[in-house]
């Protein structure tokens, strides 16, 4: 499956850990402005592919990218890029909320200060807004000087989403961003996603099916470094064309 | 019957534990309290408000206000200088090295072998190293030194809690489009508290170290007032106390331990609040 226009475009992406190689021949697209989830097996190499779109492997020795990663048609793996530039345009969700060892304000005001922005109305401004558009401000908004370690565990993956948005960045990439997270939580985060796509691209990773479900528009199946399959969420999940997929999707793999 | 037989494993090593931490408890309180019970009688103001008068190894009239001066230029001075160049090392092995590059693990086995010297090598080093420059036993040549045999103590200890923070916090300042420095700066702040005891035992290392001053810092009854003068520390000071004859002389060396323990005391309690303070946003 091909967009005309795709957000990010992926061409014969090949990834090795040392001897092991972890992504064999990837090539896919994924659309502007949709969820595109990934899904398959613990180790199947979904979180690998994930940080290859932002180029986190760079300081691991081990790991060799073979291929292109073409983000709005230019390769981020190409000579004299600017890695800090690319990464900007990307916010990352992890798996556990890393918020920064230092306050709920200065988490969010974070990037735009080491990107250049000093004025202290506009970063009163940038934080409030962004505390809002996860719907974190009510709940934090007369502690803004307390640690963000404070919050609890679904407030921190919030303010994490809420630091990664205040870069402006035009792709948000979530790698399994509930797996630590509460019921309640998690559907604060997958409620924020449905809204966030009206601006953004977002990626996620999840092991969860009815999340892929869920939240996406469109769903890649990857098993053992290979992308199986892509399609449109439903179709994928509910009229998959590989026999692997199938398999995956009723719960006889994994 | 099994049972029992875990029972009376789990009792014997218990007790084991129990004395061991008593072992240390108990020599903690000996060491502290021979000083205490040794120094007080001796302590004075005069000791530590005056310099040694002449023939105070005899006997004479005096304290050791010089050695303790001396010492805490020394000890705070090598301790500025050593984490000037411990900072960008730990820094640069762990922020901008690839994870067990070359480089890193040479540096690494480099400051083991350094952190394993006995002081007096450096002592010997230093030495030799003003000979070359023609300098003599001075305040610099004293912080030099001590410079060189604490480095090995801090980066060390810095990297070792460096090594502590996730991945995943690196990962969160690079996505934000955060520079390696940047990045560093985040990653000092998680480990602001390791650092603290970093420079701390650099401290308690260099005020406490007699072989690597002895040499190169000299000795003097004068506080001294320039980086060229020869400096007095309260470990040598304690030393020639100690090799005096006279009854007096070497109870007042108690007294100098008493209030090289206390210095040091201070400086831990003083550390542990601040990293406290600093610790508050640690994730």
């Amino acid at each position: 499956m091909t967009f005309e226009t795709p957000h990010i475009r992926v061409q014969d992406l090949n990834l090795y850990y040392g001897a092991n190689h972890a992504l064999k021949n990837i090539s896919i697209d994924i659309p502007d402005k949709k969820v595109t989830s990934f899904i398959g097996p613990s180790g199947c190499g979904k979180t690998t592919l994930l940080k290859t779109f932002n180029r986190l492997h760079d300081s691991s020795l081990e790991v060799k990218v073979e291929g292109k990663v073409l983000l709005d048609g230019e390769d981020i793996y190409a000579k004299g890029v600017d890695v800090t530039a690319i990464r900007k345009k990307m916010g990352l969700l992890s798996q556990r909320p890393f918020p920064l060892p230092m306050s709920i304000y200065d988490n969010i005001a974070y990037g735009p200060r080491i990107h250049g922005e000093r004025d202290r109305h506009k970063l009163d401004h940038l934080v409030e807004q962004y505390l809002k558009d996860v719907a974190l401000w009510d709940e934090v908004k007369d502690r803004l000087k307390a640690p963000a370690s404070r919050l609890s565990i679904g407030q921190q993956q919030r303010l994490c989403l809420a630091r990664g948005l205040a870069v402006e960045p035009e792709i948000i990439l979530g790698d399994e961003p509930t797996s630590a997270l509460d019921p309640v939580s998690t559907q604060k985060i997958e409620e924020l996603f449905l809204q966030l796509k009206e601006k953004y691209t977002i990626v996620l990773v999840t092991h969860i099916l009815r999340q892929a479900r869920r939240v996406s528009d469109y769903c890649a199946f990857v098993y053992m470094g290979e992308i199986v399959e892509f399609a449109p969420t439903e179709q994928l999940l509910l009229d998959p064309k590989e026999k692997l997929t199938k398999d995956y999707v009723r719960g006889f793999l994994s | 019957m099994k049972v029992k037989g875990r029972n009376i494993e789990e009792r014997f090593f218990k007790i084991l534990m129990i004395i061991s931490a008593l072992i240390v408890v108990g020599s903690f309180f000996l060491i502290v309290g021979t000083i205490v019970v040794k120094g007080a009688p001796a302590m004075s103001w005069d000791l530590i408000t005056k310099v040694p008068s002449g023939g105070f190894f005899l006997g004479g009239e005096g304290g050791v206000l010089n050695a303790i001066i001396g010492s805490f230029y020394i000890a705070a001075g090598s301790s500025l200088l050593a984490l000037l160049i411990s900072l960008p090392v730990v820094i640069y092995i762990n922020t901008y090295l690839r994870k067990r590059s070359w480089l890193g693990n040479l540096t690494r086995m480099g400051y083991d072998v350094l952190f394993g010297i006995p002081s007096i090598v450096y002592g010997a080093f230093g030495f030799t190293l003003m000979m070359y420059l023609g300098m003599r036993a001075s305040l610099l040549g004293g912080i030099i030194a001590v410079t060189l045999l604490v480095i090995p103590i801090m980066i060390r200890t810095m990297d070792e809690v460096i090594r502590t923070v996730p991945n995943e916090l690196y990962e969160a300042t690079f996505s934000l489009g955060a520079t390696r420095l940047e990045t560093a700066w985040v990653i000092l702040k998680q480990v602001a508290p390791g650092i603290m005891t970093a420079i701390l035992l650099a401290f308690g290392r260099g005020i406490g170290d007699v072989a690597s001053v002895m040499f190169t810092a000299g000795f003097s009854d004068n506080i001294p007032t320039s980086m060229e003068d020869p400096t007095a520390t309260l470990p040598l000071a304690i030393f020639n106390q100690l090799s005096s004859p006279y009854e007096g002389v070497r109870a007042k060396a108690y007294a100098s331990a008493l209030i090289l323990t206390i210095f040091v005391l201070i400086i831990s309690v003083l550390a542990r609040l601040l990293s406290k303070k600093f610790s508050k946003n640690k994730v």
